[in-house]
């Protein structure tokens, strides 16, 4: 694929506001997973908050979309000055040159939970203040984006659970060199509520202690929140300066196995790799660190293991960063992408925080502490339920 | 202004009183379109028995309108990319977990949890014929159908690879029906190609525009085209089984539209 320019990007999880924040603590080898205080959950899990979600007000014009999926996303967009990257992009390119791609898993679900207890004891009707396409449907997230900053592009929601976020680099890049549109917000945003927790609960995936993502004793996901964008914009490679980041590749894959078990094998997940490298027209050996999809289940981190194996052989630098933020289901792939931009920036390779026996067997070099290390390309997994799976390659030209 | 092309190799439809592209096509000819009508979900065959218990209204849906037009285009479906675009998901299984959540007993089926994800009958499609390509879920509210065109369209056009478009949408069960109406279940599909072939039904250029929308001349048609969301991809899928050259506005995201030309192949 033609690069991508990434001109800005933010992220905001349970380990910190925007990017210093985030690096500093990924840089320390923090982690923001604590035990569940959230709402009225009654189970024994660590998740990863996002503190002060709640006290974010919705500007009055778009109160039709309040709900905590979209306070995240403001609070999300608000940070690093990127709101107003995206503004300067707008007056540059036009409303209609601009496009919207985010992805989310739950988008505003837990404004659903909390409507069912609300219901009419008599004829069981949701209470009048309930406000379905604002909140609850999956495209809230995009719609609330595009309306807070007059976009009038083209815009969609990928849900395909975990890899939501991922994937939509791949939409925005495909606009964007089908020439529809100049530059894209994409990102992903999910919060926290009960259809995930208690539903990861019934398939006896929550970890009791904060996730051990590729430990031998790892047990399970640690569920977290967050909110991750990035700026991305039709640019030749010489107009961009040498230190600036672009989307070089992306690979998607089906595992065509099961709903929510990936292919033991790795299968899935060792095709999206490999069409994210074979996009980005470059060898395994030019990836300097793969930041593992990682969940901390059994299942996932050995196919997973397997597949990097495959491609890479057991030299790649890697970690899961979910030990410190949690898995963050549709907004992971953006994350991780945000991550890996901090990473080229500043050159370290983050921690998988939380992992103290590493799986024998894996054969992988996985990064237990911070390592510095100038990178130039990089390579972030996100594989979901429904075995969907992508793969990023980051870096620059 | 940018304009995408590609061609049309196969049709599904499956709405109201219609159960294949034969059946629409008769129900235009007749003018008896009835919204009301129930919509013949038919079982879905091609899944291993324990997926096919657990498969909802929208899964089976989608998963026969994909199939109806994959047979048409005689595609291999392993390695066929498929976009599927529904505004809701499964309104069943989303109302029960939710009265769950809403009891004192919180405890929900690990089935209908995998099932809550948007991109279940993508999912279940993977597993039905070892369609292991690409495959996008996604969601646009009431311009679902327009988004899932545009991305398929658009990922023809770079890739030159063929690709499946499956919309389909199901109405929520109450209390969810009164806050978001969805005039009846419905899967659309179409199987896209870069370049005409013997199977090609039509070419589709496609750009970004304004005007309004195209209507239906038949008030039962009309009526499942604003009521559903993936009927609004119905103009189209009603050029394509007349065979009409025409051109015509589909819905998609204020203010934009998307403006078809249909050049019939045959």
């Amino acid at each position: 694929m033609t690069p991508i320019l990434i001109s800005d990007f933010t992220l905001t999880s349970c380990i910190g506001r925007g990017r210093k924040a985030t690096c500093d603590a990924l840089e320390q080898g923090l982690t923001g997973l604590a035990p569940c205080r959230f709402e009225t959950v009654a189970l024994d899990t660590f998740v990863g908050e996002v503190a002060g979600v709640d006290q974010v007000a919705i500007p009055p014009a778009l109160s039709a979309f309040d709900c905590r999926n979209n306070r995240l996303a403001l609070l999300g967009l608000e940070q690093d000055g990127f709101a107003d990257a995206v503004r300067e992009a707008v007056g540059r390119f036009g409303r209609r040159r601009v496009g919207v791609f985010i992805g989310t898993s739950t988008s505003g679900m837990l404004e659903t939970e909390l409507a069912y207890r609300r219901r009419d004891p008599d004829g069981g009707a949701l209470p009048a203040d309930f406000d379905y396409g604002g909140t609850h449907n999956c495209f809230s997230a995009g719609a609330f984006v595009r309306d807070y900053f007059g976009i009038e592009g083209p815009a969609v929601v990928v849900s395909s659970a975990c890899s939501s976020s991922a994937k939509v680099f791949g939409n925005a890049a495909r606009m964007i060199g089908a020439g529809l549109i100049d530059a894209a917000v994409v990102g992903g945003v999910d919060s926290l509520c009960l259809t995930t927790l208690y539903g990861f609960n019934s398939l006896e995936l929550l970890s009791p202690r904060p996730c051990r993502p590729f430990d031998a004793r790892r047990d399970g996901i640690s569920i977290g929140e967050a909110a991750a964008f990035a700026l991305l914009e039709r640019q030749s490679r010489g107009g961009a300066g040498p230190e600036a980041p672009f989307l070089l590749g992306v690979g998607e894959s089906s595992d065509a196995h099961h709903m929510s078990a990936p292919h033991p094998e790795g299968l899935g997940a060792k095709a999206a790799i490999g069409a994210a490298l074979a996009s980005a027209g470059l060898p395994p050996e030019r990836i300097g660190y793969v930041n593992l999809h990682g969940t901390g289940t059994r299942a996932n981190d050995a196919a997973e293991a397997l597949a990097v194996r495959a491609v890479f052989g057991d030299t790649v630098a890697c970690s899961s960063t979910k030990g410190s933020t949690g898995h963050t289901l549709g907004a992971a792939g953006a994350v991780e992408a945000a991550i890996c931009l901090l990473a080229l920036r500043h050159g370290f390779m983050p921690a998988g925080v939380n992992t103290g026996i590493l799986e024998p067997g894996f054969g992988l070099d996985y990064v237990r502490s911070c390592r510095h290390a100038s990178l130039d390309t990089v390579l972030s997994n996100s594989f979901g339920f429904g075995g969907s799976n992508c793969s990023l390659v980051l870096g620059r030209t | 202004m940018t304009l995408l092309q590609c061609h049309i190799e196969g049709i599904g439809a499956i709405g109201p009183g219609f159960a294949d592209p034969e059946e629409f096509r008769s129900l235009i000819e007749t003018g008896r379109a009835d919204p009301s009508a129930p919509t013949p979900v038919p079982p879905p065959v091609c899944l291993p028995a324990a997926e096919r218990r657990r498969a909802g209204t929208s899964i089976k849906l989608a998963l026969a309108a994909g199939l109806q037009a994959l047979e048409a285009s005689g595609r291999d479906p392993a390695t066929l990319p498929t976009v599927f675009a529904s505004s809701g998901g499964d309104g069943d299984n989303c109302h029960v977990i939710c009265e769950a959540l809403a009891s004192d007993d919180r405890q929900i089926s690990p089935t209908r949890f995998h099932n809550s994800v948007h991109n279940a009958p993508s999912g279940y499609w993977g597993i039905a014929l070892g369609a292991t390509a690409p495959s996008t879920s996604l969601c646009a509210f009431d311009a679902s159908f327009g988004a899932g065109l545009l991305e398929a369209t658009v990922q023809v056009a770079q890739s030159r690879e063929p690709c499946l478009l499956i919309a389909n949408d199901v109405p929520y069960p109450y209390p969810l029906s009164r806050v978001r109406a969805i005039g009846g279940a419905m899967g659309l599909a179409l199987a896209l190609a870069p370049d005409a072939t013997a199977r090609s039904l039509a070419r589709l250029s496609l750009c970004l525009g304004e005007g309004p929308c195209t209507e239906l001349g038949e008030p039962g048609l009309e009526a499942m085209r604003r009521s559903i969301p993936a009927g609004r991809g119905l103009p189209l899928l009603r050029a394509l089984a007349l065979s009409e050259p025409c051109r015509l506005t589909i819905d998609y995201l204020d203010p934009l539209r998307l403006e078809l030309a249909v050049a019939p192949c045959r």
